[in-house]
């Protein structure tokens, strides 16, 4: 089963007064990946940049640099496009066990994009929290699969952790979230990376969309209204990466499309700007993700 | 005193009678049956032979260059940090020719394997895929930065500049503590070692045969700039800035090198090319020695907390449009767990054995490894894998013989169970020691040394001697500065005369650079604010003295010139309840701040005139207590004007010194700018309240004074202050430099011989701005200025001085 969406993703910013030196990395457009294809797609900047620059980063993920020498006080970046999403997760456990699971680890050697070893550890964003490995280690049972750990451990979070886009902005660490028990995609997928690190699982972060109105008869997801975030997990080299969404607590499939991954948000931000300014700007961040 | 023998046979030297190494550790200074090393013979005869007195003094002369060089050291405390003078150990290192080449060799050979181990990890990854090296410790390495992952450097590559931390184990022999592949600092203060050292034995370092080190910084300087793509590429170090430790060195050796010094903020991506901005526009660079850690590099694709970096940087690196020593992400090689398994990479992929063996290190991430080091805690130092530091150094989580050093209490198995692979043991090596000369007396101290090398179109080249780090005492984890370590030389000691060469007369010529250059943004920046403070300060110290004189004449009675003067002095920011007031004490900070900026263009005489002066300006002012000035007594009032003369007197010293020595170059031409604009603008304002006919009785005489033309004023008019004698003098003349006419038309000069920008109009802003104010003053008559006149100008000025800034420093 396959279904073909129609995506618009509009980021504007406007300043105050103008902003100068401006260079910005954008992390916008699908990728095509084995659960899904880019069919078409472009990102456009307005006004129009002085220098732009498309590749990829280390990830794989579809990186566009742009840079303006002259102040402005306007950017719009739109990707639009059209993303064939074909994912139907196994039913299976097929993960090794939790005890096993650092041996697998250890024997995959490698430093390539794919490999788990990225994701164990400290990142940009996510740091060791005795308070989340606790959390994790409490939710966790002798004997039981990497999987099953997934599973309990997103469980948890989606009673623990509310759901409130008035509680944290983009700063806001995973154990601020932790401890305030609430916050948004991003919150709640850095608190699940950093329990499942903590107890041993690799685990990353991918940003990507929700479709936006859910098929007849089913409840409107969490995130659709803007870009939304979920959890990759490493389960052994049988089962690998099983990407799992602890906002609405469910196995990403195929009403998930995705953008970018990463360690954590750092990697993958839509909009990574430097730039000189100081007077204060309002951003405006716009989603549809419509089946065809 | 004269306890020496003139030909000795054995270690008859007296000096070295009670000289005793601990047991177990090999020694410098003599060999394990306690005769002397002979490489030390001719140097310990020199010692004997002078008297303590004459030692002392001698010693003495070394510190002495090292305060006068600027060279210090930072002591940080909870309270803050302080500078602290450079912790010399007077007694170098002596090494023979013959085991210097045979370490040179060996480290030529490691920095060869750490290219090509570093090239792999930023390339194939195959060292990690044939289990060479376990992948956790590269992908958890904070210092693997994955946007330098398939970088080819420009120069073909990463590795340009490297460091190794080396000591003598018992057996004689030399190994390596820690690779510095980072940003390796101390080759600038090997060299102030040096000068310092061969001050303390001038005779004696001219007629040994004493390896020079210029010669390694003539080939790394002209590897830096064979390294060019084009002619026209800049040359430059990159600094963290003033607040960096290693500042000093820094700007010491873009001095001597004779290459740029600039911040990132001083450089800016443009169409995926690395550029620095000067006063003429942007400016290509093609050679960067990096001195920023990594991370702080890029804030777009590194640390994006970083508030140092320049944005596009990596960019740039993976555009091949900059050659970086060493490239970004060198780091890597730095975790100390890499020494485990450098010795099997080094037999894999060159089939020899390492000739310069590393400290012998186990990850514990491995099963029979951890055991092994478990079974032989007593002799082992645990640390973190990814730590860059050396074992010595005490870090939280760290066992040594057995035992946790902090107060953790854990069993030691279950700990290196659960976090070996985050672990590595090392063997607890001693050190060798070193004579160090403590109240007279030469006693052993335990030393580790820092070689530094280069690459060069021939390979790598050695610096021939070191930065010696000396335990305060015996215990070998207190070599750091920090907890009362010091520095030495050391001497590589050959047996035929030595190569001469030195670099070092540019060190000695204030403000010359060799090489022309363009001059950054920022430093014109800089130089153009020094100008105004220094400026601002003498007009303020004038103002006070004023002030003071007059309020000693008055006695009680407030004058309406007082309340005049002390209501403008109040205007200009300076409050008159002390003598020294704090905001004359920012004005010297200020202007040093600025001149720290600037530091490789500034004399090291200059630089240390207005640093004395900064702390004259604070010695003096707490010299008068906390007692505030009590009106009733005139002494008081004395006191301050004797003070501030003083200060004066320093400050004309200090501009003497700059403005007679400094080479006339773009630099120069901005200090002038600031310093002419500042005086003609303070002349204004000085103008427009006291040169009116309604001002206080008085009023023409101290304007007079403060313009520090009374002289003049008497022999020019001889008569009566008036008026019109005021403004002619202080407004008009063309020849009083401290009239606003001189000062202008100095302004006007110094902006015409500023290079042009290409394409840049035939008349800058700044420049028509300048040239109006100058006809304007040039047709003025003294009857026909008003106040308003004054305060006009006064608001032209502030215009121009935003031209300026608008088009040499954004």
């Amino acid at each position: 089963m396959s279904v073909v969406y129609d995506i618009r993703l509009t980021i504007r910013y406007s300043y105050l007064s103008p902003a100068g030196a401006n260079r910005t990395v954008l992390r916008m457009c699908p990728v095509s990946t084995a659960e899904q294809r880019l069919v078409s797609g472009m990102l456009s900047v307005d006004p129009e940049p002085d220098f732009r620059a498309d590749g990829q980063d280390f990830f794989g993920n579809a990186r566009t640099e742009v840079a303006y020498d002259g102040q402005l006080s306007e950017y719009a970046f739109r990707f639009a496009g059209r993303v064939e999403r074909n994912f139907d997760p196994d039913a299976f456990d097929l993960s090794c066990s939790l005890a096993d699971l650092a041996r697998e680890t250890s024997d995959f050697a490698s430093i390539a994009p794919g490999s788990p070893h990225h994701f164990l550890g400290a990142s940009p964003r996510i740091r060791h929290s005795p308070d989340i490995a606790a959390f994790a280690r409490d939710h966790l049972a002798p004997g039981i699969s990497a999987f099953e750990a997934l599973t309990r451990i997103s469980g948890a979070l989606n009673s623990e952790i509310a759901f409130d886009p008035t509680a944290t902005d983009v700063t806001t660490s995973p154990v601020e979230a932790f401890h305030a028990r609430r916050g948004v995609c991003q919150d709640i997928s850095h608190i699940m990376i950093s329990a499942l690190r903590e107890v041993g699982i690799p685990a990353g972060y991918v940003s990507g969309f929700l479709r936006t109105e859910p098929p007849e008869g089913q409840e409107r997801l969490e995130g659709a209204d803007a870009m939304h975030a979920w959890v990759r997990a490493w389960c052994g080299s049988e089962m690998g990466w099983v990407e799992m969404d602890p906002t609405n607590d469910m196995r990403v499939g195929e009403d998930h499309v995705t953008v970018a991954i990463g360690r954590d948000y750092a990697d993958v931000a839509p909009v990574k700007g430097s730039l000189r300014t100081a007077g204060a700007h309002v951003t405006s961040h716009s989603v549809d993700v419509v089946p065809v | 005193m004269g306890k020496w023998r003139p030909e000795s046979r054995g270690t008859d030297i007296g000096l070295i009678e009670g000289y005793a190494p601990p047991d177990g550790v090999a020694d410098e200074l003599l060999k394990p049956d306690g005769t002397l090393r002979p490489v030390w013979r001719p140097l310990l005869e020199h010692l004997s032979q002078l008297p303590p007195e004459a030692l002392a003094q001698r010693f003495a002369r070394g510190d002495q260059y090292l305060a006068d060089a600027g060279v210090y050291y930072r002591q940080y405390s909870d309270s803050g940090s302080t500078e602290r003078a450079w912790p010399l150990s007077h007694i170098p290192v002596m090494i023979g020719e013959d085991e210097w080449t045979h370490l040179a060799e060996g480290i030529a050979q490691r920095a060869d394997l750490l290219e090509r181990v570093i090239a792999d990890l930023y390339g194939e990854g195959r060292l990690v895929q044939t289990g060479a090296i376990p992948a956790g410790l590269v992908a958890q390495n904070p210092e693997w930065l994955r946007p330098i992952a398939g970088v080819k450097p420009q120069s073909g590559h990463f590795l340009h500049f490297l460091a190794f931390e080396i000591g003598r184990s018992p057996d004689g022999s030399w190994f390596v503590l820690g690779d510095r592949t980072q940003a390796p600092s101390g080759s600038g203060f090997s060299l102030e070692n040096r000068m310092a050292t061969a001050r303390v034995f001038p005779d004696f370092y001219a007629r040994a045969h004493i390896e020079r080190l210029a010669g390694f910084f003539q080939s790394f300087r002209s590897a830096l700039y064979d390294q060019r793509h084009d002619a026209d590429g800049r040359v430059a170090i990159l600094t963290p800035g003033q607040n960096t430790d290693t500042y000093f060195e820094h700007a010491y050796i873009a001095r001597y090198l004779g290459i740029m010094l600039l911040e990132c903020e001083d450089l800016k991506v443009v169409d995926g090319k690395l550029m620095v901005r000067t006063i003429n526009g942007l400016e290509p660079v093609s050679v960067l020695w990096r001195r920023l850690d990594s991370r702080f590099a890029d804030p777009l694709e590194l640390d994006e907390d970083s508030a140092l970096g320049t944005p596009g940087m990596v960019s740039a690196l993976r555009g091949q449009t900059v050659t970086m020593l060493n490239c970004l992400g060198s780091g890597v090689l730095e975790a100390r767990a890499f020494m485990a398994f450098l010795p099997r990479i080094c037999r894999e992929l060159t089939g020899q054995e390492l000739k310069l063996p590393n400290i012998a290190t186990w990850w514990c991430g491995q099963a029979s490894e951890r055991q092994y080091v478990h079974q032989n805690l007593q002799r082992m130092m645990i640390g973190p894998a990814l730590s860059t530091k050396l074992p010595f150094d005490i870090e939280a989580a760290t066992v040594f013989g057995g035992k946790f050093r902090n107060a953790a209490h854990q069993p030691i198995g279950n700990w290196l169970e659960r976090e070996g692979a985050s672990l590595v043991g090392q063997e607890a090596v001693t050190l060798s020691t070193t004579p160090a000369m403590i109240d007279g007396a030469l006693v052993p101290r335990p030393v580790i040394v820092r070689v530094f090398a280069a690459r060069t179109p021939d390979g790598w080249t050695v610096m021939p001697g070191g930065y010696a780090r000396i335990g305060r005492t015996e215990d070998p984890t207190a070599l750091a500065m920090q907890d009362g370590g010091s520095v030495a030389d050391v001497w590589v000691v050959s047996d035929t005369p030595v190569d001469r060469t030195s670099l070092a007369q540019t060190d000695k010529t204030p403000f010359v650079r060799r090489l022309p250059g363009r001059l950054p943004a920022r430093a014109a920046d800089n130089l153009f604010w020094l100008g105004r403070y220094v400026e601002r300060a003498d007009f303020a110290l004038r103002l006070l003295r004023a002030y003071h004189l007059r309020r000693t004449e008055a006695g009680p009675v407030a004058t309406p010139l007082l309340t005049k003067l002390e209501s403008f002095i109040l205007g200009h920011g300076h409050p008159l309840d002390s003598e020294i007031p704090d905001s004359l004490i920012d004005l010297f900070e200020q202007a040093r701040n600025c001149a720290t900026k600037v530091r490789d263009r500034f004399s090291t005489d200059g630089w240390t005139a207005l640093d004395a002066l900064a702390e004259s300006a604070r010695a003096l002012a707490q010299d008068d207590g906390d007692v505030a000035l009590d009106d009733d007594d005139g002494a008081d009032e004395v006191d301050a004007s004797r003070k501030l003369s003083q200060l004066l007197r320093q400050l004309a010293g200090f501009t003497g010194l700059v403005y007679d020595n400094m080479f006339r170059f773009a630099g120069w031409h901005f200090l002038t700018m600031g310093r002419a604009l500042e005086r003609a603008g303070l002349l204004t304002t000085m103008l427009a309240e006291f040169s009116n006919p309604d001002a206080p009785p008085g009023s023409y005489d101290l304007a007079i004074e403060v313009g520090d033309s009374v002289m003049t004023h008497r022999r020019r008019y001889s008569v009566d202050v008036t008026r019109n004698t005021v403004v002619d003098l202080l407004a008009l003349d063309t020849d009083n430099p401290r009239s606003v006419m001189f000062q202008i038309s100095q302004l006007n000069e110094q902006q015409a011989q500023i290079p042009r920008r290409a394409g840049a109009p035939a008349m800058t802003e700044a420049a028509r701005r300048i040239l109006k104010l100058e006809t304007r003053l040039a047709v003025a008559t003294p009857e026909a200025m008003s106040a308003e006149d004054f305060r006009a100008m006064r608001e032209d000025m502030r215009g121009i001085s935003d031209a300026i800034s608008q088009i040499y420093f954004d």
